[in-house]
C-alpha cells in the first residue's frame, strides 16, 4: 500500500460506525443532559467509518512516514538523534499516563519529584540556578526567556532598554521571539569566519540594550571563541545574555552556558534529550536563569519543602505570570529524564565528542565536491554552500530532492541565510560509521550525476511517492481542510 | 548571470531606484530575485506612508526565505504596485520591469550615496 493516498473523509459511508450501543438505553442519554440551546442544529460533518477503516487508514499513512526509526535524518539544527525505546517504555507506565493535572499534590508526589529532579539536572548541565519546565517548545521557551529579561529591566525601573541584538546567522525564531516579546531587533554582523564581529557589536552596546541572543556553537557549527569577551561587554552595558539551546548537543557535560556568561537560556528537550519530534510537536522548552533572575520565572513552580514533600506554587507576584495551563509537556520531560539517567553523569560527556566527530567526518569527506565556505573544525553540524562546481546549475534544492531518491532525509537547506545555497548537515552522535559512509557515497554520486546527467538531479525526486511538489502554489494557495478541497474541486 | 541595467541606481541591500523628476521608482534587482527564488508574497506599505533611507518599508517572501525591503531613498509613498498582491511572481519574471513602490523624493541628495550599475555589478560578482 505504498501509494495509499486517501483522506479519511473519502472513506466515509453514511451510517457506518465504529461502535454499537444498546438501543434505547444509552444512545440518546448523553444528548439529553445538554441544554437544547447548546446543541448544534446540523450534525457535524465527521467521517463515518468503522474501526477497521480507521486502523487501516492510519497504518497505511504511517507506513509512508520517514523518521529516525526508518533512516538517516541529517537535518541541521534539529538534532534528529535516535530516541531510545526505554524512554517510551518508562513513560508508558500507567502510573504516569493516567495522571490528571488537577489531581491534588499528595497524589502526584512522584510526578512532581520527577519535575523537580529534572529541573535540578538541567540546572547542573547548564550552569544556571533554576529552570522552569513549563514552556511547550523551543520558541515558547525563547519568548518566556525574553519575558524574564523584560521583567528584570522593568522591575529595576530601567524602561528604556528596548533593543535585543541578534546575529545575522541566528535561528529565525530569535528575532521573531524578540518582536513578539515587544523588543526592537538589531542585527549584528558575522565575520568571514562566521562568528560574531565584536567590533561591529561594540557600537550597539548602549543603555537601550536589553540583551543579546546567541547560540554557541553558532548556526555554522562554529564555536564562538570570543564569548567571554562578548559576555563582559554586554554585561558592562547593562544587558543580559540569552542562550538559544538549539545547539546544546555538542557541549553536554563539557561546557556550560552559565559559565560562558549567559544569564538565561532555553533547552530543547525534544532535540538534545532524545524525544521523538518533527512535524510540529510535541516539544518542551525549559528555561533556565542565573540566580539574580529566579524570582521572575513563570508560575507555577514546583518546590521541595524541608520534609522532602513537593508542592506546586502559583502565587509568586514577582513572576512574569503563567505561560502554560499547567506544568508543560510532561511526556517529553519523562523521556528526557529517562535519557539523562540512562547515560549518567559519566556518559553524557560522550555525546558531544561523538556528534562532533561524525560531523567533521562527513565534512572532510565531502568538501572536494561541495563548497565549504568556512574551513576548520566544526562542532555538531556544518554548512556547505551548495555544489563546488557551479557550472552545472544544479542547486541545493536539487541535491536535497535527489537524496530522497536514495532513501535519505534531506539536510536543512537555504539556512543560514549567510550563503545562497546553504546545506546544513547534522548527523548526531547515534549514527554508525557505516551509515555515515553510505551517506558520503551517495553525496559523491549526486555530485557526479550533477556533472554527467544534470537533468536527472534537476528533475528529482524520481522514485518517491510524490514527485517534486509545487512549493510556490502550496505557499500562495494552501488547501488545509477537506472542506476547502471540496470547494476547490467544485 | 544576473542582469544589471545601466539606467538606474542600486543599494547594497539589492534594491534598485530609477528617478524621473522628483519621483523615485523602487524595486529589487534581478540578482535579488534570483537569490530569493520563487516569490510568493510581497508586503508593501500604503500610499501616503513615509519611508526613510535605510529603513525597511516591507518584505518579500519566497519559498526559501523572507527578506526585508530596505528603502534606498526617503520620501512619501505615492503609488504601490497593486498587481504584485495577486501576482508576486511577476518580480521573478522581470525584476526591473515590475517595480514595487513609487516615492516622492524628500532629499534627492541621498541618491549620491547609492551605487551606479558598474559598482553594483562588482558587488554581485564578489
Amino acid at each position: 500500500m505504498k501509494n495509499y493516498d486517501k483522506i479519511i473523509f473519502e472513506l466515509s459511508k453514511p451510517g457506518r460506525k465504529g461502535y454499537s450501543l444498546p438501543k434505547d438505553k444509552y444512545e440518546t442519554e448523553g444528548l439529553k443532559s445538554i441544554p437544547t440551546d447548546l446543541l448544534r442544529e446540523k450534525p457535524a460533518d465527521l467521517p463515518e467509518v468503522s474501526e477497521l477503516d480507521v486502523v487501516r487508514h492510519y497504518t497505511n499513512l504511517s507506513n509512508k512516514n520517514f523518521g529516525v526509526d526508518t533512516g538517516f535524518y541529517p537535518l541541521g539544527s534539529c538534532t534528529m538523534k535516535y530516541n531510545p525505546k526505554i524512554n517510551e517504555e518508562l513513560c508508558s507506565l500507567p502510573s504516569f499516563t493516567s495522571l490528571h493535572p488537577l489531581q491534588d499534590e499528595e497524589s502526584v508526589q512522584g510526578a512532581l519529584e520527577l519535575y523537580w529532579n529534572l529541573q535540578r539536572m538541567l540546572s547542573e548541565i547548564a550552569g544556571l540556578e533554576e529552570f522552569t519546565l513549563n514552556p511547550y517548545a523551543g520558541a515558547h521557551g525563547e519568548l518566556t526567556g525574553l519575558m524574564v529579561m523584560k521583567k528584570y529591566h522593568e522591575s529595576r525601573g530601567d524602561h528604556k532598554r528596548k533593543k535585543v541584538i541578534v546575529p545575522d546567522s541566528a535561528h529565525g525564531t530569535n528575532p521573531a521571539s524578540a518582536m513578539v516579546a515587544g523588543f526592537d531587533v538589531v542585527e549584528v554582523k558575522s565575520k568571514p569566519n562566521g562568528s560574531i564581529d565584536v567590533e561591529d557589536l561594540k557600537p550597539l552596546l548602549d543603555d537601550t540594550v536589553a540583551g543579546i541572543m546567541m547560540t554557541n556553537p553558532n548556526t555554522l557549527g562554529m564555536f564562538e571563541t570570543e564569548i567571554t569577551d562578548i559576555a563582559k561587554l554586554v554585561h558592562e552595558a547593562g544587558g543580559l545574555l540569552y542562550y538559544d539551546g538549539a545547539n546544546l548537543n555538542p557541549l553536554l557535560g563539557k561546557v556550560r552556558p552559565g559559565d560562558m556568561g549567559f544569564d538565561i537560556m532555553h533547552i530543547n528537550l525534544h532535540k538534545t534529550f532524545s524525544t521523538p519530534h518533527g512535524g510540529g510537536g510535541p516539544g518542551s522548552g525549559p528555561v533556565g536563569v542565573a540566580s539574580h533572575l529566579v524570582q521572575y520565572l513563570p508560575n507555577p513552580r514546583v518546590v521541595k519543602d524541608e520534609k522532602g514533600k513537593f508542592h506546586i506554587e502559583g502565587n509568586n507576584n514577582e513572576a512574569l505570570g503563567n505561560i502554560s495551563g499547567f506544568l508543560g509537556n510532561f511526556g517529553v520531560m519523562m523521556r528526557a529524564y529517562a535519557y539523562i539517567l540512562s547515560l549518567g553523569k559519566e556518559h553524557i560527556k560522550d555525546v558531544g565528542p561523538l556528534a562532533t566527530l561524525n560531523a567533521n567526518y562527513i565534512k572532510e569527506n565531502l568538501k572536494d565536491d561541495y563548497l565549504l565556505p568556512i574551513e576548520g573544525v566544526c562542532k555538531h553540524e556544518f554548512v556547505f554552500d551548495g555544489l563546488k562546481d557551479k557550472s552545472t546549475e544544479v542547486t541545493t534544492l536539487n541535491v536535497a530532492k535527489r537524496l530522497l531518491d536514495y532513501g535519505f532525509h534531506a539536510p536543512t537547506i537555504y539556512f543560514p541565510l549567510l550563503f545562497h545555497e546553504s546545506m546544513m548537515i547534522e548527523p548526531t552522535e547515534t549514527e554508525s560509521k557505516d551509515t555515515l559512509d553510505s551517506f558520503i557515497n551517495v553525496m559523491h554520486e549526486i555530485a557526479r550525476e550533477a556533472r554527467e546527467t544534470p537533468e536527472l538531479v534537476k528533475n528529482a525526486p524520481n522514485n518517491t511517492i510524490v514527485r517534486k511538489l509545487d512549493e510556490t502554489t502550496a505557499a500562495k494557495n494552501p488547501i488545509l481542510t477537506y472542506k476547502a478541497l471540496k470547494e476547490q474541486e467544485a | 548571470m544576473s542582469k544589471v541595467l545601466d539606467d538606474r541606481k542600486y543599494s547594497d541591500s539589492h534594491e534598485w531606484v530609477k528617478v524621473d523628476g522628483d519621483v523615485a521608482t523602487i524595486g529589487i534587482s534581478d540578482y535579488a530575485q534570483h537569490a530569493l527564488g520563487n516569490i510568493v508574497y510581497v508586503d508593501m506599505p500604503e500610499t501616503g506612508d513615509e519611508v526613510n533611507q535605510g529603513d525597511d518599508f516591507g518584505a518579500v517572501e519566497s519559498v526559501k526565505a523572507a527578506s526585508d525591503l530596505i528603502s534606498p531613498v526617503s520620501g512619501e509613498v505615492i503609488e504601490v504596485n497593486e498587481e504584485l498582491v495577486d501576482k508576486p511572481e511577476l518580480i521573478n519574471e522581470d525584476a526591473f520591469g515590475n517595480w514595487i513602490i513609487k516615492v516622492k523624493l524628500s532629499d534627492p541628495s541621498e541618491l549620491d550615496k547609492l551605487m551606479d550599475a558598474d559598482s553594483y555589478k562588482k558587488l554581485c560578482e564578489a
